[in-house]
């Protein structure tokens, strides 16, 4: 297992930060904390692109007969949406960002157990990302983020192969960063850590890693198979020539669905850490939600039929999927009353990221309930395809997912950087965020259930106040989204300097200068404490 | 603003039940976690002085209790959704059948008598109507947000639909897959009126012949006579040296296949056979039936079925 | 003397720590290959149950005798790889150089015979799928399937070997540069390792290609 610590104490000046200035020192890193910090700034770049999409879309939808008068323009809106929040913002997020940073921190850990391999992985998703984008900008792609043949192998128009060629890079950019944070967790931690004492982010991006090692190859293959189709005009999704177009759709699907809680694993994980923290209470049920972890990322890949109630597949298979369906939302059920259960005789701070992780609570409490109706397969016939879906899964990712990244990146902030943000506007931001989310998502369910479809640029005059009511909340949410860019863009310059624990948390991760030195640790640090070892504030000597 | 949609089925009405009830449990555990939250938020906020007492130490009892009843309320959900849905899958024996066929970016719709109609169904309440759907190019989706149904339309196949009306009155249809540009023009109405106006319009519709007789017409003009026999009856009957199984009665009945499996010939059966025959070899036949993939249109072949049909259940095209 | 030797990257506590962690880093790659294979295989077996007389009549146009030879060329280049890991774990770096040289000229031979004989003879043939397919009739279909199947999955193995013989350049080279000893040799593990997956991924493909529905009426 873990050799004992016998590194001899480095010699530490400075920060990463001050580690050289040089383009070429960013550019060619290895340090997991600059890694983090390279990705961060493409990340963000892809969610101001997807987001820009967003609010065309919503802009189109103010009038039934569409502002923007061209069809086909709408449709490359949506797809590019739909591609470059998936792959390029909610896949990657949390695992590159605050994953790469926090992970070997947390564990005591120096570096992660491939730093190259991390490098690498930024450059494929770099080239992906360029590569799409590149794609969905001179003409673009009109299918949708879900590619279904026969519309894209034979009848679609636009850059359908070098969009999925863009997808397939940056696969591979997931699978090395799930390859690595494995690896390192197996590998790298500190004496002491057992696997029980690991704080519950760590068994998040454990769980979502895996489903980024075994379920990314599947859309690889599946991507491959698709563009084979479009270039020789051949293959397995035409029915026409003996193939079988639902049998994409189970590919697809297969990996499709394990993506979702990609995106939302990592997130439980942070509200995890925030919520102990700023109850000043241990995780209640702390085995419990880690098993829950698991269990999410083993049923995660039994569910995937659920997307195709009405497409043609078996009853007997509906039946199974549905069913299984139900089980997975129980562990995220667990989990949500595990949190309240912690916040229960706790001794509560409203600091910014505990409102940001207050307000997943709610925004993803209510888009799981809403994930019970679809689950219900008499009640999926009538509101699949439509906006309620829509509304379902943005409660969970945008509400949800987006809000946990939020609430992640204020707490580390400091830890990061080495400066605090401005307090006010960082619960400003939290409180608009929820607002204008509500505004925007919930007329949408009231609109699916009226039979609205979705990926509709026009539609009957009836769905129109409703319409205007979300787009108007997008302008709300858009605010949401800005604010925080700009005053946490300004607490680089301005903000004042943060301390080496500044939230009294409990985490190796706060046992280093803030922000901390290449080397994250001079030595290694024991970690034999049990996680969330809070007391109540009195007793608490703030470091 | 519109709040309501008419349930203008009887299945629609149970559909909405289950919504509700979905809706009803929904705010019910909002109502428990968003009052806990800031019921907490409140009484154990940092400045409080209220006593907290010691903490609870085992926990896993507390833990067994929620995850048990959420688990049996799920089951239970599953249950009702899947009951319902059930019904939906499974069409009546003696619906009547309209057929549908997609395409970018219209709905055709034709009816046994041949009349046609681009974008809308006129149909009748009170009886069970099945929808037999098919497309020429890629995935469409057939949705009636008021009967609370949609099917997914696949080229190379036949998807079914079934529904039973109790409300008169003109309905949205939607297409509801995402099948190129023009996806949100492929709208259209359902016109369920009752059986004697229904008589009425089909009355007058104008239409050159049923389909069945259409069917008999290019069942000649493909060649099929030419193996089949010119009513169908058989190779032994006509003059080619093939031996072609006999088409009368077919339509129905069950069909033992060289693999020793039996199927029965459905509309997917026949239409299967026609364009793939390669894939389903009939016992004691040889396998040199050609393929008519690419020669004969959707709508041509619905009217071929429709003929064969006729040779089933006897009546006249 | 029992001083833990000192890894080469400061994140482990020992150069042992290391070397394991490089091998569970390559197993855990492989893991996601097979997922990767995995999913055209499992494509394959289900368009087979589909179009079974189809892919029967694609699977008799396949050249068994090329195929074979490949497979032996494949399976003996595993065997010769694994001499040369027993050779630099008794210290012998010659032997290193040498096995892994003879490795590399199977693979090459093996790409030569998949690429320049067998699909150049598929070209000729006219078994490429298109328009000009050289199976006519009832069966076309399910036989261009089967062909669909055979180059997609030929050309990402072929990938894949290209990719290991360059490793082997790369072992080859380090070797010769003397980064290698008894008690320092994991990138030969790490490599072997992957060159054994390519060759488990072939052990599958041949009676996928070669074998089933060969000898069916």
């Amino acid at each position: 297992m873990n050799a004992t610590a016998i590194q001899p104490p480095l010699e530490m000046e400075g920060s990463y930060l001050d580690d050289g200035f040089s383009l070429r020192s960013w550019l060619l890193t290895t340090d997991h904390k600059r890694i983090a910090i390279l990705y961060l700034a493409s990340i963000t770049t892809f969610f101001f692109i997807g987001g820009a999409a967003a609010a065309l879309v919503r802009y189109n939808l103010i009038v039934p007969q569409g502002m923007i008068h061209s069809a086909e323009t709408y449709n490359r809106l949506f797809t590019l949406h739909g591609v470059v929040m998936v792959w390029f913002f909610l896949v990657p997020a949390v695992p590159v960002t605050l994953g790469n940073f926090i992970v070997p921190l947390m564990l005591g850990a120096r570096d992660l157990a491939f730093p190259k391999l991390n490098l690498f992985s930024w450059y494929l998703f770099m080239i992906g990302g360029i590569v799409v984008l590149y794609s969905l900008f001179t003409g673009g792609v009109d299918t949708g983020w879900t590619f279904y043949t026969p519309l894209t192998t034979t009848y679609a128009k636009g850059h359908v192969v070098a969009t999925v060629v863009g997808i397939f890079i940056a696969g591979f950019s997931s699978i090395a960063t799930g390859l690595n944070f494995i690896v390192t967790i197996h590998r790298l931690r500190a004496p002491g850590m057992t696997w029980f004492r690991m704080p519950v982010f760590l068994w998040s991006l454990y769980a979502t890693s895996v489903i980024l090692v075994l379920a990314t190859p599947v859309l690889a293959m599946t991507l491959v198979l698709l563009g084979f189709e479009r270039v020789f005009h051949i293959g397995v999704f035409d029915p026409a020539l003996g193939g079988d177009p639902l049998l994409f759709q189970h590919l697809f699907w297969f990996y499709s669905h394990p993506a979702v809680y990609i995106m939302i694993l990592p997130g439980f994980g942070i509200v995890s850490e925030i919520i102990p923290a700023f109850a000043r209470k241990p995780l209640f049920g702390y085995s419990f939600v880690v098993w829950a972890s698991i269990g999410i990322a083993v049923i995660s890949f039994l569910v995937w039929g659920h997307h195709m109630f009405v497409a043609g597949t078996s009853l007997f298979s509906a039946l199974v999927f549905s069913i299984l369906s139900y089980m997975v939302a129980v562990p995220s059920a667990i989990k949500v009353f595990n949190w309240i259960g912690t916040m229960h005789k706790g001794f509560i701070r409203f600091d910014a990221p505990m409102l940001y992780a207050l307000g997943f609570i709610g925004l993803f409490t209510m888009g799981g309930l809403t994930g019970l109706f679809v689950a219900a397969l008499a009640a999926d016939v009538h509101l699949t395809q439509t906006y309620f879906v829509v509304a379902h899964f943005h409660y969970v990712m945008v509400g949800g997912m987006v809000s946990a990244f939020f609430a992640g990146l204020h707490y580390w902030w400091p830890k990061i950087t080495g400066r605090m943000y401005p307090e006010m506007w960082g619960r400003a931001g939290a409180l608009i965020i929820f607002i204008g989310f509500h505004l925007t998502f919930f007329p949408q369910f009231v609109l699916g259930y009226l039979g609205m479809p979705r990926r509709y640029h026009a539609y009957p005059p009836e769905f129109q106040v409703l319409n205007v009511l979300s787009s108007a909340g997008a302008t709300i949410l858009a605010v949401g989204y800005l604010l925080p860019l700009a005053y946490l863009t300004w607490s680089l310059f301005r903000g004042e300097r943060a301390p080496w624990n500044p939230w009294a948390a409990t985490g190796l991760e706060w046992k280093t200068p803030s922000p901390p030195p290449t080397y994250n640790f001079a030595v290694t640090p024991a970690a034999d404490a049990e996680p969330y070892a809070y007391s109540p504030p009195s007793r608490q000597a703030p470091v | 603003m519109k709040l309501w949609l008419t349930a203008a089925t009887h299945t629609a009405a149970q559909v909405d039940h289950l919504i509700f009830a979905l809706l009803l449990i929904s705010c019910a555990v909002l109502v428990l976690v968003f009052g806990l939250l800031l019921l907490y938020m409140f009484k154990y906020r940092a400045g409080s002085d209220i006593d907290r007492g010691t903490l609870p130490k085992k926990t896993w009892r507390v833990e067994a209790a929620w995850t048990a009843v959420t688990l049996l309320a799920f089951f239970g959900l599953f249950i009702w959704g899947a009951g319902l849905y059930v019904q939906l899958f499974q069409s009546p024996r003696d619906a009547l059948r309209i057929y549908v066929v997609g395409k970018q970016f219209m709905w055709k719709v034709e009816h046994d008598g041949g009349q046609r109609e681009i974008n809308a169904i006129h149909l009748p309440i009170d009886i069970d109507i099945q929808l037999v759907m098919t497309s020429e190019d890629v995935i469409h989706d057939f949705s009636v947000p008021a009967f609370r149904i949609k099917h997914d339309v696949l080229p190379g196949r036949y998807e079914t639909l079934w529904f039973h009306v109790d409300k008169p009155g003109t309905y949205h249809l939607f297409c509801t897959q995402l099948c190129g540009v023009d996806h949100a023009n492929m709208i259209g109405q359902i016109v369920a009126m009752p059986k004697t106006d229904y008589q009425q319009w089909l009355a007058q519709s104008e239409t050159t012949q049923t389909l069945a007789a259409a069917g008999k017409t290019l069942f000649m003009r493909y060649g099929c006579s030419g193996c089949h026999g010119s009513s169908g009856a058989g190779g032994t009957q006509s003059q080619s040296t093939v031996r072609a199984p006999s088409l009368v009665g077919l339509y129905g009945s069950p069909v033992t296949l060289s693999d020793g499996s039996i199927v029965k010939a459905d509309e997917r059966y026949i239409r299967d056979c026609i364009l793939t025959p390669a894939r389903q070899r009939v016992a004691s036949y040889l396998p040199v039936m050609p393929s008519f993939a690419g020669e004969i249109s959707e709508e041509d072949l619905l009217k071929i079925i429709a003929y064969l049909k006729s040779l089933a259940d006897g009546s006249r095209p | 003397m029992s001083a833990t030797v000192l890894p080469r990257a400061f994140q482990y506590s020992s150069a042992q720590h290391q070397s394991q962690t490089a091998i569970s880093g390559m197993w855990l790659f492989l893991a996601s290959e097979m997922l990767f294979f995995g999913v055209l295989f499992l494509s394959w077996i289900f368009c087979r149950h589909w179009n079974p007389i189809g892919f029967d009549a694609g699977a008799r146009q396949t050249a068994l005798t090329l195929g074979t030879i490949n497979s032996v060329l494949l399976l003996t280049s595993s065997v010769t790889y694994t001499a040369g890991t027993r050779c630099i774990e008794a210290g012998n770096v010659r032997g290193l150089t040498g096995w892994c040289l003879l490795t590399g000229l199977l693979g090459l031979a093996f790409l030569g015979v998949k690429f320049g004989l067998e699909w150049h003879d598929d070209f000729s043939k006219h078994l490429f799928p298109g328009s000009e397919f050289a199976i006519q009739g009832p069966t076309r279909a399910g036989a261009q399937l089967f062909f669909v199947f055979y180059f997609v999955a030929t050309a990402l193995h072929g990938l894949h070997m290209i990719v290991g013989i360059a490793l082997l350049g790369w072992i080859i080279r380090r070797a010769r540069r003397g980064a290698f000893s008894s008690e320092y040799s994991t990138p030969v593990a790490v490599v072997g390792l992957y060159w054994s997956f390519v060759d488990m991924v072939w052990v599958v493909l041949y009676p996928l290609i070669y074998l089933i529905g060969r000898n069916s009426i």
